[in-house]
């Protein structure tokens, strides 16, 4: 029980987040009105997500020096809930824009072509690649390997895809942050919105931590049940 | 020394394409029938079309003349390069030999673009030069994971699957960069953005050479 704190305040925070979240008021701003709600609920997604993906990119580079399969589990593991986080973020994403953003060119599902979501979409790509790639090697030490360089090389090139990419001023993007500063400071200026808005980031990332690390457990059995390990 | 090692590795590559001439005619046969059956299907497209066909094209030159740059290599042949030289060197001069085949791939079918799609283009040097430096991104790119896959049962088909993702960006920005060549219009933040694909490409190369040692030993 005492090793289970953080699972127990992730729980209570997003537990605080779906109840403060969809009670406490909002500013009302033009469009947004009280879809701004959505921003408790999307963007911890993309932080989960990265916090998900960088541990699985420290667990290939320690796969990478010592070569214990567990280290492989884990990193794989992690990146699998990686790309649940990022499709849920995309979801909530998409959504959100179907509603505030007019691209010109209506679209029912939510796709308006935005440079961001664009970039969204190749990062989701790339590690469905990842998953590709794993699923079609058999031997295990050379799957570990290989999927392990693979993940550093996806890694290093999603950065700049992420955070340059969208801000070389070429493109224009309705997402907010997409000049340079930080995404979302127009928007928490109301000082209630932070105080839902920081507890549901670290209650997401502690969620999607539990997540993982059930996805490594159930994997760890697995194994342990085919000898394997 | 290493320098050495180098120019012999990479001048090995190229004096075996040109003794098997074979592969390298199919390859060329490859670059102009693409073409040619882009330009059934679209004839003389506007600027806009032109500049996405070409870079269309230069993906898949790209994956099918760069793709066998490690695929090419019998596995059992590693070995003997491994006793002969380090990593970094025989990664480099797999990617300059990768470099140098794609860049007169990629002239060739920018003069067949020419020839057969019309030329819209208002600064047709600036376009090859960003022709140029594009091929060197995408084979840069494509030899790792080549290298990758070569290490995957040799499974030819990988090199498509993991590159279409990761090369979209570099597309992205290159199809951008070439705009300017295309059409008469103002682009803010070119540089920055031609700045942006050096990063990338340097990145590939370091992550190339930092990554490609733990796939070398077996």
């Amino acid at each position: 029980m005492r090793r289970n704190w953080w699972k127990i305040l992730g729980v209570l925070f997003v537990g605080y987040t779906i109840v403060a979240g969809f009670l406490t008021p909002v500013p009302r701003m033009n469009i947004l009105n009280e879809t701004i709600r959505n921003l408790y609920f999307h963007v911890p997604m993309w932080f989960a997500m990265m916090v998900l993906l960088t541990v699985s990119v420290v667990y290939s580079i320690l796969y990478l020096r010592k070569f214990n399969i567990k280290d492989d589990v884990i990193s794989s593991q992690f990146a699998y809930a990686g790309i649940l986080f990022s499709l849920l973020g995309m979801a909530t994403g998409m959504q959100w824009a179907s509603g505030t953003w007019d691209s010109g060119t209506p679209n029912y599902f939510g796709w308006t072509g935005d440079v961001k979501q664009k970039c969204a979409a190749i990062c989701i790509l790339i590690y469905f690649a990842y998953v590709i790639l794993r699923g079609g090697l058999k031997d295990e030490d050379k799957r570990a390997k290989i999927s392990a360089v693979y993940n550093i090389f996806a890694y290093a090139l999603m950065i700049p895809l992420l955070y340059i990419i969208p801000r070389s001023d070429k493109v224009n993007s309705l997402h907010p942050g997409a000049k340079g500063n930080p995404a979302f400071n127009q928007y928490d200026l109301d000082n209630t919105m932070k105080l839902v808005f920081y507890p549901s980031v670290i209650g997401w990332i502690l969620i999607s931590l539990w997540v993982a690390n059930l996805f490594t457990r159930y994997r760890l059995l697995e194994l342990k049940k085919e000898n394997a390990l | 020394m290493i320098s050495k090692e180098l120019v012999s590795l990479i001048k090995k590559d190229l004096l075996i394409e040109w003794r098997q001439k074979h592969t390298l005619y199919g390859v060329l046969l490859y670059v102009s029938a693409t073409v040619f059956a882009v330009y059934m299907m679209t004839g003389q497209p506007e600027a806009k079309i032109w500049n996405a066909l070409f870079w269309i094209t230069q993906l898949f030159v790209a994956i099918n003349s760069v793709a066998k740059s490690f695929l090419q290599e019998h596995p059992n042949r590693f070995r003997y390069y491994y006793t002969l030289t380090g990593p970094a060197t025989y990664l480099l001069a797999k990617m300059i030999y990768s470099m140098v085949l794609l860049v007169i791939m990629s002239l060739v079918s920018f003069l067949l673009f020419n020839m057969l799609l019309g030329s819209p283009l208002v600064q047709t040097s600036l376009f090859a030069l960003i022709t140029a430096i594009g091929s060197v991104s995408l084979s840069v790119l494509f030899t790792f994971l080549s290298a990758i896959a070569s290490r995957a049962n040799n499974n030819a088909s990988l090199v498509a699957i993991l590159g279409f993702p990761l090369v979209i960006p570099i597309l992205m920005v290159l199809s951008n960069l070439a705009m300017k060549a295309v059409m008469p219009v103002y682009q803010p933040g070119w540089w920055s953005l031609a700045l942006v694909l050096m990063m990338l490409d340097a990145l590939i190369i370091i992550c190339g050479i930092i990554l490609f040692p733990f796939l070398w030993q077996e």
